[in-house]
């Protein structure tokens, strides 16, 4: 009989104690984030998004070779002597045209491999970490400035460079070697000569 | 009556009957279009979420997307499933509950059928509940249906007897079933609510408060076993059988149910609150009468109504975020050992002092 009380006792006691605690936190603030309108602040060092600030590459292919996955992708065309390409913003001269800087960043593994050998640290992590894609190769992000008939033309400058400079080098082997000839016909001429001299 | 008047300003019986019929209904949606939010944020605020907060101001519009999601949906019927009887079903679960708001008093002036047999009635009408909850778990053709409405027939069964038994002790005391006349009882101030010992002046009316707060207890805890809602939701015990009875539900026949459940949670609630808390009754008097506007009565008196049944539906939502789901033995337990017997002692208590 008494156990019969206790359990009515026990039972609208704990009840009314849980009621309690509910009604109470019915006020404590959310502590919901309401994503997309709040964002958390994130970590100092967070690794997300790569991005590459093209006006300070010179184009070294450092970071392509340190990506483990070969995600990185780059080619370049030396530029003309007479094309001046700025410097960066450390100072160093860029001499090479960045025809093609692809990063797939699908397949980057954010291990940040690629900013620590940059020598003007212009291939960077940012806080950006949505950019979910329907099409996987909108995930293909292409940094070069130049496009792409830009780069077919510093291809072709550069090509045409080659050839002139090739060219040159032709004509000046060409005339070394006929001058050579003329020297050699000379001192044949002249070989006589001295030979005769010499005789005499 | 509002009835009355709207045969005066049409002329036609028909025409009003089913105008003053159709005006609980359009409470119902209002109401179960508010509740659905309510529950949410309440839920929400209770765990320390934010709940729906994207449709309109802090979610406000969040049941009507959910609505019209609900209406466009495909109406889904598997291939074994008794087709009648799985149409019928939602229907019939509705109309139970719907049925219970007939003989409700909304104020003084409105009343779907002012009938003598009032309660009576309402407890008989919403058995029909359990025939519709049966209906559906044996059309489904779905095991954990068929649990589930065998689940909700044996629980609602079981606990009308102590809802009866505290009807009973109600109607020893007031001498009548009829809800209206219930209300007008206990006019005026709060002390002339049934919970505080009724109209009535004198030493049992001291006597009858702690039986009063015994039999709301029971009776309010009985009823929320018959809505199944935590910590009585074992018919549809989301763990356990995916949702009960209306797992092969899908749009608009799954919405008449949940329609059906927001519906008699409201009805329950307003049982309970003409039963104990005077239904439409203003507990402070009524500003129409001090500033002598008669037509205001009405309005004060709805709010009134609303406002009580809503806090007991908000009490309901609070036991369901508070409590877990009892066992099924737990639950029989609490019935035929607790409640049952405690209702019996406090009828017997209630009819000896009503003689006396």
């Amino acid at each position: 009989m008494k156990e019969y009380f206790q359990n009515i006792y026990t039972a609208l006691s704990t009840i009314f104690i849980g009621m309690k605690v509910t009604f109470k936190h019915l006020f404590v603030p959310a502590v919901t984030i309401q994503y997309p309108d709040v964002r958390l602040k994130l970590p100092e060092r967070e690794r997300n998004r790569l991005y590459v600030n093209m006006d300070d590459c010179i184009g070294c292919d450092q970071c392509a070779r340190a990506c483990p996955v070969s995600c990185i992708e780059i080619e370049t065309v030396k530029s003309l002597p007479t094309e001046d390409l700025g410097k960066t913003s450390n100072g160093k001269k860029k001499a090479l045209w960045v025809t093609k800087f692809n990063i797939d960043i699908a397949k980057c593994c954010y291990c940040q491999l690629c900013v620590l050998p940059c020598p003007t640290e212009c291939i960077y992590m940012t806080d950006v970490f949505e950019f979910s894609e329907y099409n996987r190769n909108n995930l293909i992000y292409s940094f070069s400035i130049l496009t792409n008939e830009e780069s077919e033309q510093k291809k072709n400058n550069f090509a045409q460079f080659e050839l002139l400079k090739a060219a040159e080098k032709e004509a000046a082997a060409k005339k070394a070697a006929e001058e050579k000839i003329q020297k050699e016909k000379l001192s044949t001429e002249t070989k006589p000569e001295s030979e005769n001299k010499a005789q005499n | 009556m509002i009835y009355e008047s709207f045969v005066d300003l049409f002329g036609n019986e028909i025409l009003a009957m089913f105008l003053s019929g159709a005006m609980p209904l359009t409470f119902i949606l209002i109401f179960v279009l508010f509740a659905v939010l309510f529950e949410r944020k309440v839920s929400a605020h209770m765990q320390d979420r934010l709940g729906p907060m994207r449709v309109g101001y802090h979610g406000i519009l969040q049941t009507v997307a959910d609505l019209l999601k609900l209406i466009q949906k495909e109406d889904i019927s598997a291939r074994d499933n008794d087709k009648i009887l799985f149409n019928v079903a939602p229907a019939l679960v509705f109309a139970g509950s719907y049925a219970a708001f007939a003989a409700i008093p909304f104020t003084s002036t409105y009343i779907g059928s002012n009938i003598d047999l009032g309660l009576f009635y309402i407890v008989a009408a919403s058995s029909l509940v359990v025939a519709g909850i049966l209906m559906a778990g044996w059309a489904s053709n779905n095991k954990y249906s068929l649990l589930g409405s065998m689940r909700a027939a044996a629980q609602i069964v079981s606990y009308e007897i102590p809802t009866m038994l505290v009807i009973l002790a109600i109607v020893m005391i007031t001498g009548t079933l009829n809800l209206s006349t219930l209300s007008e009882m206990q006019t005026g101030y709060f002390w002339n609510w049934i919970i505080f010992g009724g109209p009535n002046f004198g030493i049992d009316k001291i006597i009858f408060i702690p039986l009063m707060i015994i039999s709301f207890i029971i009776i309010y805890t009985s009823s929320l076993a018959e809505v199944n809602r935590t910590p009585f939701d074992i018919p549809e015990a989301e763990s356990e059988l995916v949702s009960g009875y209306h797992t092969e539900y899908s749009g608009m026949k799954f919405a008449m149910f949940f329609l059906a459940e927001y519906a008699n949670m409201f009805a329950v609630s307003a049982i309970v609150s003409v039963l104990f808390f005077g239904g439409y009754q203003s507990p402070f008097g009524y500003l129409g009468k001090t500033l002598d506007l008669a037509w205001l009565i009405p309005f004060e008196q709805l709010f009134w109504f609303t406002a009580k049944g809503i806090f007991f539906v908000f009490v309901q939502m609070w036991l369901r975020w508070t409590l877990p789901r009892l066992r099924v033995d737990q639950l029989m337990t609490a019935c035929w050992k607790y409640l049952i017997p405690i209702a019996f002692v406090n009828l017997l208590l209630i009819g000896i002092i009503t003689i006396l």
